[in-house]
C-alpha cells in the first residue's frame, strides 16, 4: 500500500473496489510505519507519534522522554498510564431533556437505567469518546498499550526515545 | 447447584485400542505440556506437500458447505430454508473440530461440547458409541446456546474405528416451552424451557428410533417442522460422512488422521500470527448492559423485578500473541430465561473470531484453543446450575459480545488496519413469536419470526455500518422473504417492510440502518403475540471515538382497530412509523393503542384487524457526529436512515428538499455544527466535576433499584470487581450499597 492509498483509506476516501482488495488481502507489515508517517505529515505538533490512539488522539513521546496523550489539536491529556479521560471536559445526558436532544423520546434510554457520557477534547471541543454505562459507573479505562512490548516484541526494534 | 461429572479416571471400556476418555484426556495433556494441539509443534503434513494439504482441506470444507446448502431444502421450516440457521462441522475423535461449513457456525463450538460431555460420561460404554448411531442434543448445560437449536451427531468410523465425528444443528420454529416460539420470553427454570435432549442416542443402524420419534413428535407445538428439520440435520451429516470417506479413499486413513490434527494445530498457529499481525499487546476495557424489567410483568413471583444484566468484558493480549478475555464482575443468574452456560458464551467467542481475526484462515476449534476466557462460575454468564432457564440466552450474550469487537477494533485502530474496525453490531432482536388458530379453529400457525436475522451492522472505520444485513451469529445474515414468513405464519400479514429512521447509531461513519415491518392480523381465531429486546438502556455499549449507540427500542401495538372499514371505504393504511412522535400509525388509523418505552413484550392476546409494529436494531456509530460529510447526511435523509430534525441535531446538518433531491444548506449547516461545538464547551464540565457528582450518586444512595441491586451483585460474586470499583471511587473497604 502507497501512502496516497493509506491517506485515502484514513480519510474514508478509498473507492469501494480498492478498499475491498485492501480487505481481503494479507496485512502489509509495512502498514504501521507507514500509518505513523501519515499520520505524523498531518499534525502540528513535533513530538514523535509512537501509537494512535483513537480519532485525534496519539501516544506520543515529548523532548523529556515522556509518554503522553496528546490531541491532534495540541491539547496534552497527561502520561499515557493515566486514563486520558481525567484530563477531558464531559457532558452526562442524565436527563429525558438532555437526551432528547438528540434522542426521540421513544428511541432513548430510560436516565434511571443507563446515561450517556460524552468525553470531550478540551482543546478543540471534538468528541472523542461516549460511554453508555449506568449512573455510578466507574469511567472505562479504554486501552492501556504496553508500547514496549509492542515495540520490541511485535516489531522487533526499540521503543523511539524522543 | 449441579455438578455435572467431568472425571476422566472413569475405567476404559475393554479392548486394547485407547479409550476416547484415555484419548480425550491425552490431548488435554498433551495441549497443557506443550501448548500445541496434540503436542503437533511441527505442521509436518503442509511442510512436506503443501499443495497435497490445501486441497485436502479445501475437498473437506467444500463438503461442509455444501452438505448445508443441499440439506436445507429438505427442511419445510424458513428459518433452516430461507435464512439458512444451520451448520455442519468435522469433528476430530475427542470432539475437536477440524473443518465447518457456512451458517450459524456459533455452534461449531457447542457442538464440540456436547461430543466432549458424551466422551467424559463413558457413552462407550453406555448407551455404546457404534457405526450407524445417532445422537441428539439441545441441553445448553451439557454443550448448546438454548434449547431451540437443536444438535445432531453422529460418529464416523474407518474400518471399526470412531474417527471423527459430523454434527449439524438448526434452528427450530418452536421447542415446546412455555411460550409459543424459539425464543421464550416467560420461562423462569429449565421445566418451562420447553424439549430438551440431553445427548441422547436416537438412532441406530443408521435409523431413528420410533420410540424417540414418538416423544420428540408430541414434544414440540410443531412436529412437522421438527421430524423435516432432524432429517435434513441427518442429511447432512452423511454428506460429511461421505467427503470424509471419500477423502480416506484417495489419500489413505493416516494421511486423513494427521491432517485431521493438523489443521486443529494450525488453526491455533494461524490465530496467534494474526494477533502478532494486527494487534497492540496490553489491556482493553468496556462494558455491556442488558435490561430485563419483569417486576411489572413475570408470571413467577421469584421474577418479578427490574434487573440489569452486566457484562464488563476486559481483553489482554501478550507479548506472545496470547489471547485473554475475561467477564469478571458479571452481574448474578436470573429466573428468566436469558442464562448462559459457559459453552454458550464459547461459541460465541468462537464465532466473533470467525468474524474478525481468523475469517480466512483455518477457521476451527484451533483458534478457540488458543483464545483464553474466563466466564466466572456462578454468574449470568457461567450459571453451573442446570435448574435455570436457558431458552433464550441469546438477549445477554449479543449485547455482552459487542464489547469483543470493539476492544479489537482499539487494536486494529492503533496498527493502521483501519478497515478491520467495526464497532459493534445492533441486537438481532424483537423476534416477534407466538402462535394462534387460524378462523377455523384447528389449524395451528407459528409466529416465529426470523427477519431480524437482519439487523444494522456497527460502523466500519472506514465507512459507515450495512444496512439491515447483519446477524452475529451467523456470518450470512438475511432476513428471508415477507411472502415466505406469511405462508407460515399465515393469521399474521405484511403491510410493510421499510428503514427505520434514526435507529443507526450517529457518528463520522453512522452506524447501519435498522427497519421496520406492520404486521396486520388477519382470519384469526385465537392468536398471542410477544417480543423482547433493550428498551430501557442502549444496546451493548456505545459506539467507538465519539460514535452513539443506535436506539433503543420501544413497543407499539394497535387493538381493535378500524383497519377493515379504511378497506373498504379505500382509504389509505398506515405502513409504520418513520417518527414515533408524529405517528402515521396515529394519524390513520383508529383504536386501542398500547405504547410502551420497553423492549420487553410478554404474551399478549391478538385479533383480527390489530397491528403490530416489529422494530429492527440499527447499529453503533464511529467517530463524532459533528465531522460526518453533510452529503453523507443528506443522503441519509433522502434514504429514510435519519429524519430531517434528526440531522440538523445530532450532526449539525440542515438539509432542504428541492425536487426529487435533498440537498445540504451550506451557510446554515455552518452555523449549525458552530452552534452545537460552542453548546459543547459552554455545557461540559471538569472530570473533577463529573467524577464528584458520580460518587455523590453512589455515596448517597441515589441510584435506581436495578442499577444498585446490579452493582450490589457483580460486587458479591467478584471480590476483584468489588476492589476496583471502591477503588476507582475511592470508598472505604467496608463500603457497600
Ligand atoms: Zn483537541
Amino acid at each position: 500500500m502507497d501512502q496516497a492509498t493509506l491517506a485515502d483509506l484514513i480519510d474514508g476516501k478509498l473507492p469501494w473496489h480498492q478498499l475491498k482488495e485492501v480487505l481481503s488481502g494479507n496485512k502489509d507489515i509495512a502498514r504501521f510505519d507507514l500509518y505513523i508517517e501519515v499520520l505524523q505529515s498531518r499534525v502540528s505538533f513535533k513530538e514523535t507519534i509512537l501509537l494512535p490512539l483513537g480519532e485525534h488522539l496519539y501516544v506520543v513521546v515529548d523532548a523529556s522522554g515522556r509518554r503522553i496523550v496528546k490531541c491532534d489539536c495540541g491539547y496534552e491529556f497527561g502520561p499515557v498510564e493515566r486514563n486520558w479521560k481525567c484530563a477531558s471536559a464531559v457532558l452526562v445526558r442524565d436527563s429525558d431533556e438532555l437526551l432528547e436532544e438528540i434522542y426521540d423520546p421513544w428511541n432513548r434510554c430510560d436516565p434511571s437505567w443507563e446515561e450517556l457520557r460524552e468525553f470531550y477534547c478540551p482543546g478543540c471541543w471534538s468528541l472523542l469518546e461516549v460511554e453508555a454505562a449506568p449512573p455510578g459507573y466507574p469511567v472505562m479505562f479504554d486501552f492501556q498499550p504496553d508500547i514496549d512490548t509492542f515495540y520490541q516484541e511485535y516489531l522487533g526494534r526499540p521503543v523511539p526515545r524522543s | 447447584m449441579t455438578t455435572i461429572s467431568t472425571d476422566l479416571s472413569q475405567s476404559p471400556p475393554a479392548g486394547n485400542s485407547p479409550s476416547l476418555i484415555e484419548k480425550m484426556a491425552l490431548s488435554k495433556r498433551q495441549y497443557e505440556e506443550t501448548g500445541h494441539y496434540k503436542g503437533i509443534d511441527q505442521l509436518r503434513l503442509k511442510q512436506t506437500d503443501h499443495f497435497r494439504y490445501e486441497r485436502v482441506w479445501a475437498e473437506l470444507r467444500g463438503a461442509l458447505v455444501s452438505a448445508r446448502e443441499t440439506a436445507l431444502h429438505i427442511s419445510a421450516s424458513p428459518i433452516v430454508r430461507n435464512i439458512g440457521e444451520l451448520c455442519f462441522a468435522l469433528y476430530t475423535p475427542e470432539g475437536d473440530s477440524v473443518v465447518v461449513s457456512t451458517g450459524i457456525i456459533t455452534h461449531v463450538h457447542t457442538m464440540s461440547e456436547g461430543i466432549k460431555y458424551m466422551i467424559s460420561q463413558a457413552y462407550e460404554d453406555s448407551p455404546g458409541i457404534k457405526e450407524g448411531d445417532i445422537f441428539c442434543n439441545n441441553d445448553p448445560t451439557l454443550g448448546n446456546v438454548h434449547t431451540t437449536d437443536v444438535h445432531t451427531i453422529i460418529p464416523l468410523f474407518y474400518e471399526g474405528e470412531l474417527i471423527g465425528w459430523a454434527g449439524g444443528v438448526a434452528h427450530q420454529v418452536d421447542i415446546g416451552a412455555g411460550t409459543p416460539g424459539h425464543d421464550p420470553v416467560a420461562s423462569a427454570n429449565r421445566y418451562e424451557d420447553g424439549f430438551y435432549v440431553t445427548c441422547e442416542k436416537v438412532g441406530s443402524n443408521h435409523q431413528l428410533h420410533k420410540d424417540w420419534q414418538i416423544r420428540a413428535g408430541l414434544s414440540t407445538r410443531t412436529p412437522v417442522y421438527w421430524a423435516l428439520d432432524e432429517k435434513c440435520r441427518i442429511a447432512g451429516c452423511y454428506i460429511v460422512k461421505e467427503a470424509l470417506d471419500r477423502v480416506i479413499a484417495s489419500e489413505g486413513i493416516d494421511y486423513v488422521r494427521q491432517f485431521m490434527d493438523e489443521a486443529v494445530e494450525e488453526g491455533r498457529q494461524i490465530f496467534l500470527a494474526r494477533i502478532k499481525e494486527r494487534l497492540v499487546p496490553g489491556i482493553y476495557e468496556t462494558a455491556s448492559f442488558f435490561d430485563a424489567p419483569y417486576a411489572d410483568k413475570a408470571w413467577h413471583p421469584e421474577a418479578r423485578i427490574d434487573y440489569l444484566m452486566h457484562a464488563p468484558l476486559t481483553l489482554t493480549i501478550g507479548a506472545g500473541g496470547q489471547f485473554h478475555m475475561s467477564m469478571d464482575g458479571a452481574s448474578a443468574p436470573v429466573p428468566m430465561p436469558f442464562n448462559a452456560s459457559e459453552g454458550s458464551m464459547q461459541g460465541a467467542l468462537w464465532v466473533l473470531l470467525t468474524q474478525t481475526l481468523i475469517y480466512d484462515g483455518k477457521v476451527n476449534d484451533g483458534a478457540y484453543l488458543a483464545a483464553g476466557h474466563n466466564f466466572p462460575a456462578g454468574t449470568w454468564c457461567n450459571a453451573q446450575d442446570h435448574s435455570l432457564a436457558y431458552g433464550s440466552p441469546w438477549a445477554f450474550l449479543i449485547p455482552s459480545f459487542t464489547g469483543l469487537f470493539r476492544l479489537l477494533s482499539r487494536g486494529y485502530f492503533a496498527r493502521g488496519f483501519r478497515e478491520e474496525i467495526v464497532t459493534g453490531y445492533g441486537f438481532t432482536g424483537d423476534p416477534l413469536q407466538g402462535g394462534g388458530f387460524l378462523a377455523d379453529g384447528k389449524t395451528y400457525f407459528p409466529v416465529s419470526n426470523f427477519e431480524l436475522c437482519a439487523v444494522g451492522l456497527g460502523a466500519r472505520g472506514t465507512m459507515d455500518g450495512l444496512d439491515a444485513a447483519y446477524a452475529m451469529w451467523n456470518p450470512e445474515a438475511d432476513m428471508g422473504d415477507a411472502e415466505v414468513w406469511e405462508t407460515i405464519e399465515s393469521g399474521l400479514l405484511y403491510l410493510s417492510r421499510r428503514y427505520k429512521p434514526d435507529t443507526a447509531g450517529y457518528g463520522r461513519y453512522r452506524g447501519g440502518s435498522g427497519w421496520e415491518a406492520l404486521r396486520y392480523v388477519h382470519g384469526v381465531q385465537a392468536l398471542q403475540l410477544y417480543s423482547f429486546r433493550e428498551g430501557r438502556v442502549f444496546h451493548g455499549g456505545a459506539g467507538l471515538y465519539g460514535g452513539y449507540p443506535n436506539s433503543a427500542d420501544y413497543k407499539v401495538r394497535v387493538h381493535n382497530t378500524n383497519m377493515a372499514q379504511l378497506a373498504a371505504a379505500r382509504k389509505p393504511y398506515p405502513l409504520g412509523e418513520a417518527d414515533p412522535s408524529d405517528s402515521e400509525l396515529e394519524r390513520l388509523v383508529q383504536g386501542e393503542f398500547l405504547r410502551t418505552n420497553e423492549g420487553m413484550m410478554f404474551p399478549e392476546a391478538f385479533g383480527d384487524g390489530d397491528l403490530f409494529l416489529s422494530l429492527f436494531s440499527g447499529g453503533p456509530g464511529y467517530g463524532d457526529p459533528l465531522e460526518r460529510d453533510p452529503q453523507s447526511v443528506a443522503r441519509d435523509v433522502l434514504g429514510h436512515v435519519y429524519l430531517p430534525e434528526t440531522a440538523e441535531r445530532a450532526f449539525g446538518v440542515v438539509v432542504r428538499t428541492s425536487g426529487d433531491e435533498m440537498v445540504v444548506d451550506e451557510a446554515a449547516t455552518k452555523t449549525a455544527r458552530e452552534n452545537l461545538r460552542l453548546r459543547r464547551s459552554a455545557r461540559a464540565v471538569s472530570y473533577e466535576e463529573f467524577y464528584a457528582r458520580e460518587r455523590e450518586l453512589i455515596t448517597t444512595g441515589q441510584l435506581s433499584s436495578p442499577v444498585r441491586q446490579m452493582y450490589q451483585q457483580s460486587m458479591h460474586l467478584s471480590p476483584s470487581w468489588a476492589a476496583k470499583f471502591k477503588q476507582f471511587w475511592n470508598l472505604p473497604d467496608t463500603f457497600s450499597l
